[in-house]
């Protein structure tokens, strides 16, 4: 009975193993490459100066981008130096951070398509209101 | 055809067209790719303990847990204390996002609600060894604010996602 537990335990596990590590190094080579090929310096090209549009498309790019949050605070904070609006750039890390669209294939056939679709269109709109709010919350403590 | 495409399963079909697009840009140019591969061995290196941990935390799953467990406690019968335990597991887990897919699915074919997962899902970005980088980068006040609201945020995700999730497979339903 015991070493039955032991057994499905163990079948369980392999064919877990089977079904996610194709996924896992299929993810892992997308990263890779997405590192590779977007290079940091084009995320301060993609703003426009503009207040409204630019919370909107740094939830975009932060949702497209891939890799370490700490990347993200840097590639902020440089953006703010910068000049872009708050707002926008708390956008664009929360988006990084709670958004993987590179990610989505693997999230779909692990997680269910609908799922993984609605959790991460949901995030990408979330990181705007959530950037929005701090702002204005920090406003009010300011 | 399809058939064919079946039995090789949706999770090697995903490698393969990977593969196929590192192919494509090594022919665009091979300097980046091969640079592309040398990140991702960098990022293979590092995962690997972690993804120890998470086939260990299956194992143990699969050995310990059984539907009726998950459902008390991170099921539709766990009521509010779910949601606590998927904040704070999401908050302490380690090492990339998509490492921890294959657990989670595992719970969920043992009855762990989908909102509890996007909950999960999204603490992972409340990242606290990286605070003292975010004050330095955003201010303290901005930081504190910005991660109350993650935190309260993740449950509207989660509630939201499931909602969604359900209506979709209520309209469905009537047509199958």
């Amino acid at each position: 009975m015991e070493s039955s537990r032991w057994k499905r335990a163990a079948k369980g596990l392999l064919n877990n193993i089977k079904m996610s590590v194709p996924i896992l190094v299929g993810v892992l080579l997308l990263v890779g490459a997405l590192n590779t090929f977007v290079p940091k310096e084009f995320f301060a090209r993609i703003f426009t100066g503009n207040k409204a549009l630019d919370p909107l498309i740094g939830a975009l790019f932060g949702s497209i981008a891939a890799g370490n949050p700490l990347t993200s605070y840097i590639i902020g904070g440089e953006l703010l130096n910068s000049g872009i609006s708050l707002i926008a750039v708390l956008a664009f890390v929360v988006s990084w951070v709670t958004v993987g669209t590179v990610q989505i294939p693997a999230e779909s056939l692990m997680l269910g398509r609908c799922f993984a679709l609605l959790r991460n269109g949901i995030s990408c709109l979330m990181a705007i209101a959530i950037a929005l709010l701090t702002v204005l919350i920090a406003g009010i403590f300011a | 055809m399809s058939k064919a495409l079946k039995k090789i399963g949706a999770q090697w079909l995903f490698l393969i067209a990977v593969i196929l697009l590192y192919i494509i840009l090594g022919l665009w140019d091979l300097e980046t790719t091969v640079a592309a591969l040398k990140g991702f061995l960098v990022l293979l290196k590092k995962i690997l303990p972690v993804l120890g941990i998470v086939f260990a935390l299956i194992f143990l799953s699969n050995l310990v847990l059984n539907p009726k467990i998950v459902n008390r406690y991170l099921g539709r019968g766990a009521k509010k204390s779910g949601w606590p335990v998927a904040i704070i597991a999401g908050i302490l887990s380690m090492g990339p996002i998509y490492l921890w897919y294959p657990l989670l699915g595992e719970l969920k074919t043992k009855g762990m609600r989908d909102a509890l997962i996007a909950v999960f899902l999204y603490n992972r970005a409340v990242k606290i060894p990286l605070v003292p980088v975010m004050i330095y980068y955003f201010g303290l006040k901005i930081v504190v604010i910005l991660t109350v609201l993650m935190i309260l945020f993740s449950i509207a995700n989660g509630l939201l996602v499931e909602k969604l999730i359900r209506k979709g497979e209520a309209k469905q339903k009537p047509e199958t």
